[in-house]
């Protein structure tokens, strides 16, 4: 129970409980109704019934009497266990749970939609997808997007490690949208994979009916069964019901607060398309077949790395900051083609001094940084900063992170970060790579 | 019928939009648009868990429809937020302020704190799969002339989307009126007459309108709750005409006794429906029905014991077996066949006789045909079965659509209270006293009593009372009177029919102030310009709103002239025109009148140049 204070001392003065069916008397008028919870974050001081009718309302406590009319059942969300069946003519696909939109229920404690089920909550919401695969599935955390550490994504690399080895035919992740595509560049990054990982979401809760969770998984679900053994993002294509794209986990990014279609390629395309159950895969992309690798996992990451945006009127005190606090790595995401403005300049030499590899990227998104255009640029480069070329600023964090877990020499990772490790950067800007 | 004796209960659930500015929970204005959508976009809806661990069973219902959907966007209309791609902005607060004044208008309980809540309806009319709605108020009245009647809730709600069409197993809809701001009242269901109903719908209008909501064809729904002792509550959609109401009663009850009396008819003769669905595709291999020839199946059931009561009419022109047909429909087959009305639609008597003998009919049974894909005859048959038991308990509780001619046909299942869940994506909203005294304390007049008083203070004509205050302009009008001593009349008619015709000339009659209006009557009581000039300065006003209204009336000739100067170009009228009025003596005044006013017009009042031509002549003869 989430009442506070004045309201809680009114409930168990009554001997009231959630769940219980109740009548609050006021001067002229009384209301009887179930007592629900109340979001945390909402006013002491106000019960929530809800009546007959269907409607929660808010009844302020002051000058009121209560009685309890019948003892209730706290509502309960989710489904109970049950056991899946699997069928053996079916490919077997691991279904990871880490929480986020795409498993989400309403929440009584704030108010808000929340993570709360659980993967075999997922498949009972959705038994169309038994119709594809069999199903081993597992709540590895339960985490809003947002709460996500690079320490997750080492759990989460496990885990899927794990899975293959036990003979999934493919791996779907279910995961918050706000940083699914950090977390789908980090498992790109540790996990070279015989099988499809396939990371999905939803942009719109699954407690809705206008969710995107069930097209998403389910196509999600088909990708994992495809050839192709890479990590992507699987998400709607477009504002409709009609496709999702399958995104190279590197090259993809967030791009909208809350359309459906937020996710995008930058700097890329698609590598394939799911339409009406089917895969049709770019003829362009040239994409590693199921069964090709061997699974190797390589979770060794560094954590204490920075990530800075430049803007105008920024000091040298934000690198001086981080060097000082002992960070290992600096990604920049600079203005235009890779540049910070002059003053920050003799900071990096500092950091190249001191062993910290500091990486460039542009705040543009779309394009490459090339430093050498501009004397600031080439200044920057003398400075001993290492150029991201067309990698998005996020996966750049993300690579350096896992950089400086495999090596301290600065050397090192500079040429860890120019070798092209999981379809991470192209050498070649498509005229079609912009705002698609 | 005797309704007390049959224990007839009527309650009325009205929806009116209202005329707020905005949409409930997004910027666009609240206004349909007839121009071509900028996209089109499809989507799906699938029911979910409510907050109460249960599918409902209505949207369970509707999802086995298994229905696509198009949105119609507009660019400049509408936004992502009916689009259902952004989440909900703030609760609109005039919105709520207009449902606080009727709460006020009808005695209720207005709510501590507003709850924003998710009504699960998935049949596309709202793009999230639920309708965003609120309580507002409770436990209000009405005094009417048959009895007070409780008024039992005042909710704020999101209009519905407009359905345009279905086609090709899209059903497509425009995102226009999705998110207008709806008043929904529900009365307790009390009334015993169908004339009080009628009453009372009238008196709701009629407070409605005293305060700001939007007028017009659609802008209102009635909905009917209806019920009889023995019977079930039935709610009846769309009921537009008010006077149609008595026969939408009439009709009701008539079915719910005939579903009464088939129950006991079935009980008696120990119906049954048999489960089995059986496969007729042999025995009308060589059928010469078109409707059957053309279908992949032709499939059966057996309702043992209802024979001759499928054909029994429940309403004029619709049978049992039409009631039944409803709901098989519901799963896309257009239609079903019973042996209470067949042979029919090609189908031989012969053929009848063998499917009788195939399903080994006997003379108190009755069997249901349908032909469709395998699927779909399958599943409108299992609906078939379900609808058929159901007679064995008289009077389904179910939503109803009223139709033109005063029947009804089965909609859906009644929702219930599971189908609503919180909003979560809008914070919980506290009414406080601060918010409800002054909106209480400076309530609208109602409309018949405005009409009244306003005939009464100002001595008006009913029929200029009556435009005033439909046309909702009579605050205007008082607003000019209290400041302007002028003859209430001419006002009354400006705002009541003139303004209506200058807008239609193209006119923006919305430029035109309070100030405006009272300059152009203090010149007319100061006896600066003519009557007939109102309405001309009115539009020069319109096209030049800054400025002064002395100066436009000058500019446009509108001044009039004082009586020395009127009678000076009088007396040089008369005097070039002196033979002829020693002539025609007074048989000179018509013509000389028409030369006078037409070099006065505007700028002289008629009555007093006919007073001085009459003079004139007179000096002269």
């Amino acid at each position: 129970m989430t009442y506070k204070e004045n309201a809680k001392k009114y409930i168990e003065n009554y001997n009231l409980g959630i769940g219980d069916k109740i009548k609050v008397n006021k001067e002229d008028i009384s209301y009887t109704g179930i007592l629900l919870d109340r979001p945390e974050d909402a006013d002491d001081g106000y019960l929530v019934l809800k009546l007959s009718s269907g409607y929660n309302i808010g009844i302020a406590i002051e000058d009121t009497t209560a009685e309890l009319l019948e003892k209730g059942e706290k509502p309960k969300i989710g489904f109970g266990e049950t056991e899946i069946p699997t069928d053996p003519s079916k490919q077997n696909i691991s279904i990871v749970s880490t929480g986020g939109t795409v498993s989400s229920v309403i929440d009584y404690r704030t108010g808000a939609v929340h993570p709360a089920f659980t993967a075999s909550d997922l498949v009972k919401a959705n038994p169309e997808l038994l119709d594809y695969a069999n199903y081993n599935v597992k709540a590895l955390y339960n985490i809003l997007s947002e709460d996500m550490k690079p320490e997750y994504w080492v759990k989460a690399a496990e885990e899927i490690a794990n899975d293959i080895s036990n003979g999934a035919d493919g791996v779907v992740i279910a995961h918050g949208t706000d940083t699914m595509h950090y977390t789908s560049a980090a498992l790109s990054f540790m996990l070279k994979t015989p099988v499809p990982i396939i990371i999905t979401g939803a942009q719109r809760s699954s407690d809705r009916p206008s969710s995107d969770a069930n097209i998403n998984l389910i196509d999600s679900v088909i990708a994992a069964k495809s050839d192709i053994a890479e990590v992507c993002v699987c998400m709607h294509g477009s504002l409709n019901d009609e496709y999702t794209y399958l995104h190279n986990g590197t090259k993809v990014r967030k791009m909208h607060t809350s359309r459906r279609d937020t996710f995008r390629s930058i700097n890329a395309q698609p590598i394939a398309k799911i339409q009406n159950k089917k895969v049709s895969i770019n003829p362009d992309y040239s994409y590693t077949k199921r069964g090709v690798n061997e699974l190797e996992l390589n979770t060794a990451i560094e954590e204490k790395v920075g990530f800075i945006k430049s803007f105008p009127g920024i000091s040298k005190d934000f690198i001086e900051y981080h060097i000082d606090k002992g960070y290992k790595g600096l990604v920049i995401e600079g203005t235009g083609l890779g540049h910070v403005p002059n003053e920050l300049i003799d900071s990096f030499k500092r950091a190249t001094d001191e062993n910290i590899p500091i990486v460039m990227t542009s705040q543009c998104l779309y394009g490459r940084v090339n430093m050498n255009v501009y004397s600031t640029g080439r200044n920057i480069i003398d400075a001993g900063v290492i150029s991201a070329l067309d990698m998005t600023p996020e996966t750049a964090y993300v690579k350096l992170c896992w950089a400086l877990g495999q090596s301290d020499s600065r050397e090192e990772v500079n040429e860890i970060m120019q070798t092209n490790i999981a379809g991470e950067f192209g050498e070649k800007s498509s005229i079609k790579d912009f705002l698609n | 019928m005797d309704y007390d004796k049959l224990g007839l209960k009527m309650g009325l659930e009205i929806h009116q939009q209202l005329n707020s500015e905005h949409k409930l929970f997004c910027p666009c204005k609240t206004e349909l648009v007839d121009d071509d959508y900028s996209e089109l976009v499809q989507r799906k809806l699938r029911p979910t868990q409510s907050e109460l661990g249960e599918i409902d069973r209505a949207a369970l219902q509707e999802s086995l429809r298994g229905l696509n959907f198009k949105y119609e966007n507009f660019e400049k209309h509408t936004c992502l937020v009916e689009n259902d791609d952004e989440p909900p902005h703030s609760l609109n607060e005039e919105a709520l302020d207009i449902c606080i004044t009727i709460a006020c208008l009808m005695n209720m309980h207005i709510v501590d704190e507003f709850h924003t809540m998710r009504k699960q309806v998935i049949d596309g009319s709202n793009t999230g799969g639920f309708q965003r709605t609120g309580m507002v108020a409770t436990d209000g009245y009405l005094d009417t002339p048959y009895g007070r009647v409780v008024i039992e809730s005042l909710g704020l709600e999101e209009d519905a989307a407009r359905r345009i069409e279905t086609k090709n197993g899209f059903t497509e809809f425009r995102l226009d009126r999705l998110g207008i701001p709806l008043a929904e009242i529900t009365t307790d269901p009390s009334m015993h007459d169908p004339a009080q109903v009628h009453e009372v719908a009238y008196m709701l209008g009629q407070i409605l309108r005293s305060t700001n909501v939007k007028r017009g064809l659609g802008t209102i729904r009635q909905d009917l709750n209806i019920s009889i002792a023995e019977g079930a509550r039935v709610e009846i959609k769309g009921v537009q005409d008010l006077d149609l109401m008595s026969e939408i009663v009439e009709r009701e009850v008539q079915r719910q006794l005939v579903l009464i009396d088939i129950k006991k008819e079935l009980i008696n003769r120990n119906a049954e429906v048999l489960e089995e669905i059986h496969d007729l595709d042999e025995l009308f291999e060589d059928t010469e029905s078109k409707i059957l020839k053309s279908a992949e199946t032709i499939k059966a059931v057996v309702l043992k014991g209802y024979n001759g009561l499928i054909g029994r009419e429940v309403q004029p022109g619709r049978r049992f077996g039409t009631e039944i047909a409803s709901y098989a429909k519901k799963r896309g087959v257009s239609g079903i066949f019973h042996s209470d009305e067949l042979p029919a639609y090609g189908i031989t008597q012969d053929e009848v006789d063998k499917v009788s003998e195939f399903l080994n009919i006997g003379e108190d049974d009755a069997f249901i045909i349908v032909a469709h894909d395998e699927d779909i005859a399958v599943s409108a048959l299992e609906e078939v079965k379900r609808r058929a038991n159901l007679g064995l308990e008289g009077v389904v509780e179910e939503t109803r659509k009223a139709l033109d001619d005063g029947n009804t046909e089965y909609m859906r299942p009644l929702p219930t209270a599971n189908r609503m869940y919180l909003e979560t994506d809008i914070p919980l909203f506290k009414i406080t006293s601060d918010r409800i005294e002054p909106i209480a304390n400076n309530l609208p007049e109602l409309p018949d009593v405005k009409q009244e008083r306003i005939i009464k203070e100002y001595s008006l004509s009913g029929d200029l009372a009556t435009q005033l205050v439909k046309r909702q302009e009579a605050d205007m009008f008082e607003a000019v009177l209290a400041d302007v001593d002028v003859d209430a009349t001419p006002v009354a008619s400006l705002l009541a029919y003139d303004l209506r015709e200058i807008k239609r000339e193209g006119y923006d009659i919305n430029v035109l102030t309070i100030d405006h209006l009272k300059g152009i009557f203090t010149l007319l009581s100061e006896g600066k310009i003519a009557k007939d000039s109102v309405r001309k300065l009115a539009v020069e006003t319109i096209k030049a709103p800054d400025m002064k209204i002395s100066e436009i009336a000058e500019k446009n000739n509108l001044t009039m002239l004082s009586e020395s100067d009127v009678a000076e170009i009088i007396a040089g009228i008369v005097q070039n025109n002196e033979s002829m009025v020693k002539e025609r003596q007074m048989g000179a005044m018509g013509p000389l009148m028409g030369m006078c006013m037409k070099e006065l017009k505007g700028k002289a009042d008629g009555g007093m140049v006919n007073k001085i031509v009459r003079e004139e002549i007179q000096k002269l003869i």
